[in-house]
């Protein structure tokens, strides 16, 4: 008798403190980068390029444009894909077989190595081109946006209510025009959390970025020369063996780290909202 | 189609090295860009020993937050449980590697390390010198970064657990800890599978963190401290750094690899998960 009550507190004890190792281990990351990265943050960082090892001071100015302008332009090539086939899937798609074998597809893509995607759109794009490329770095971005884009649209379109539709259908309404106008503002606000979410999370990628848009020290903006990123810089400056070349390094994560936590709560408050 | 096309460009690409090294790629010790001969055995060995050590570290820690999270936890706190254990998962793999390289490594290089060796030193695999960087500090990595999806994985089986199970089982004077041992680890039992072989295609493919703690060298590791690569760290290094076209060619076999393993990893837990999508 009294051995399953100790179980039980066993088991209760066990869990418990496996759950508070999970938030502290949370917090022991975010509590480092923070530290260290307020260290060196401040308006330099933001205004100048990098300086050589060695010489204190500098920014990643190029870096944190690079990020922005690659991961936008991700989000421009992907996300009209992934609404559009999520469109499909969802209402166009005669046999739900087919769905069902292009969301399996898409699961397949959102499981595969991100280094992976670097190396096919190396192949693909810098390659025959012989020159590492921004554009190149967005495509290896998008690659990997688009299945998790689809993925959230899809549980979303599934809980439009179907007598919205046949509503207006029953008007008249040609097939587009329930698409555009009941089904997609329908799902507005998750429309825009999925985007975020997507935003926050490929701006953390590296692997596929190390081999398309490279690096580059210098303030870049032709879309067809190698780009700095953030995180590229992160992983550059950290494996280097130079001083002040670590502290970019960690400010740079405390920027990443603070933008997907700010966006990431951000699209909780989203989704309650309505 | 673009899957379709992953697969077919990688295998291009590789073909130069698939021809020249056929098979015994996969199980060559050799990886000398000098002599321009490669074999895999090295990283495919590391990224097996990798995937599988973080499973050992992740797995029951993700099972006691999954069942402190769906059983234990009073309401109130579960929202604030789940935030974290998503925002852990929210990291981006790169910061888990810096917050590795400049945190972690230290601590067990100067501490765990050197603690193992002198209580567990007797056991082969354990013996050995405190490198900091290595198979060790790089499988705990990584079973921070899979300890959220597998828990989150194991607690949405759990609640697919008919309520009134639980109810009855509490009703005939089970305890918490018989009403999960034989009610809900059962009932899910094939679905629990299924969340490690998920969180092991996790740690396959992924890259950075593993890159920054794993130490990079060709070698089989002799004890579980001691520095090896993965195929994505491999990849990761060496990729803008192959010069002659073999090399190139024997990367892209790797990447090819690497994608074979978690196409067939993802394949067993969709099929082990099945029975639980709707």
């Amino acid at each position: 008798m009294r051995i399953r009550i100790i179980l039980d507190k066993i088991l209760t004890l066990i869990s418990t403190m496996f759950a508070l190792l999970g938030i502290f281990i949370l917090f022991w990351i975010l509590k480092d980068v923070i530290v260290n990265g307020l260290k060196s943050i401040n308006l330099e960082f933001f205004l100048e390029d990098p300086r050589p090892p060695g010489i204190e001071g500098g920014g990643l100015r190029n870096a944190i444009f690079g990020s922005l302008i690659i991961t936008i332009i991700a989000v421009i090539i992907a996300f009209p894909i992934g609404i559009l086939s999520a469109t499909y899937i969802n209402e166009y798609s005669r046999s739900s077989k087919l769905s069902n074998f292009v969301r399996f597809i898409y699961d397949v893509m959102l499981s595969s190595p991100s280094i992976v995607i670097g190396a096919y759109v190396y192949a693909l794009f810098v390659k025959p081109f012989k020159t590492f490329s921004a554009i190149s770095g967005s495509l290896a971005l998008s690659i990997i946006m688009i299945p998790i884009i689809l993925k959230t649209l899809d549980e979303l379109f599934k809980l439009v209510p179907n007598f919205t539709k046949e509503a207006a259908y029953a008007l008249g309404a040609q097939k587009w025009r329930v698409t555009v106008y009941i089904i997609w503002p329908y799902v507005r606000t998750g429309i825009l959390t999925s985007i975020l979410l997507s935003f926050a999370r490929i701006v953390g990628e590296t692997a596929p970025l190390l081999f398309t848009s490279f690096n580059n020290m210098f303030f870049e903006l032709n879309l067809f020369k190698p780009m700095a990123t953030l995180t590229v810089n992160i992983f550059n400056f950290a494996m280097s063996p130079y001083e002040n070349w670590h502290k970019l390094a960690w400010s740079a994560s405390f920027l990443i780290v603070v933008f997907v936590l700010v966006v990431n709560l951000l699209s909780r408050f989203l989704v309650k909202e309505p | 189609m673009i899957f379709i096309s992953i697969f077919f460009v990688l295998y291009n690409e590789a073909k130069l090295s698939i021809n020249k090294f056929s098979f015994n790629f996969l199980f060559k010790e050799t990886w000398d860009p000098v002599k321009e001969e490669f074999g895999g055995f090295v990283p495919i060995i590391g990224t097996i020993l990798t995937s599988i050590l973080s499973i050992i570290f992740a797995f029951p820690i993700s099972l006691g937050i999954a069942i402190f999270i769906s059983e234990i936890c009073p309401k109130f706190l579960k929202n604030f449980f789940r935030t974290a254990i998503e925002l852990l998962a929210g990291i981006p793999s790169i910061i888990y590697g810096i917050w590795g390289l400049f945190v972690f490594v230290p601590i067990m290089k100067n501490k765990v390390e050197p603690f193992l060796i002198k209580h567990l030193g007797f056991i082969g695999i354990f013996n050995g010198e405190p490198f900091g960087i290595g198979l060790l500090t790089a499988s705990i990595i990584l079973s921070f970064m899979i300890i959220p999806f597998i828990s989150s994985t194991i607690v949405e089986l759990f609640s697919l657990v008919p309520i009134v199970f639980k109810e009855s089982a509490y009703a005939l004077g089970s305890t918490r800890f018989e009403v999960i041992r034989y009610v809900l680890i059962p009932y899910v039992k094939v679905g629990i599978f299924g969340s490690i072989i998920l969180g092991l295609a996790r740690a396959i493919g992924e890259t950075m963190a593993v890159t920054f703690v794993i130490g990079n060298t060709y070698k089989i590791p002799k004890n579980i401290y001691e520095p090896t690569i993965t195929i994505a760290s491999s990849l990761a290094n060496e990729f803008t750094e192959a010069t002659t076209e073999i090399y190139l060619s024997s990367l892209f076999y790797l990447a090819f690899v690497l994608f074979l393993i978690s196409f067939i990893v993802f394949l067993i837990s969709r099929i082990l998960l099945l029975r639980f999508v709707k």
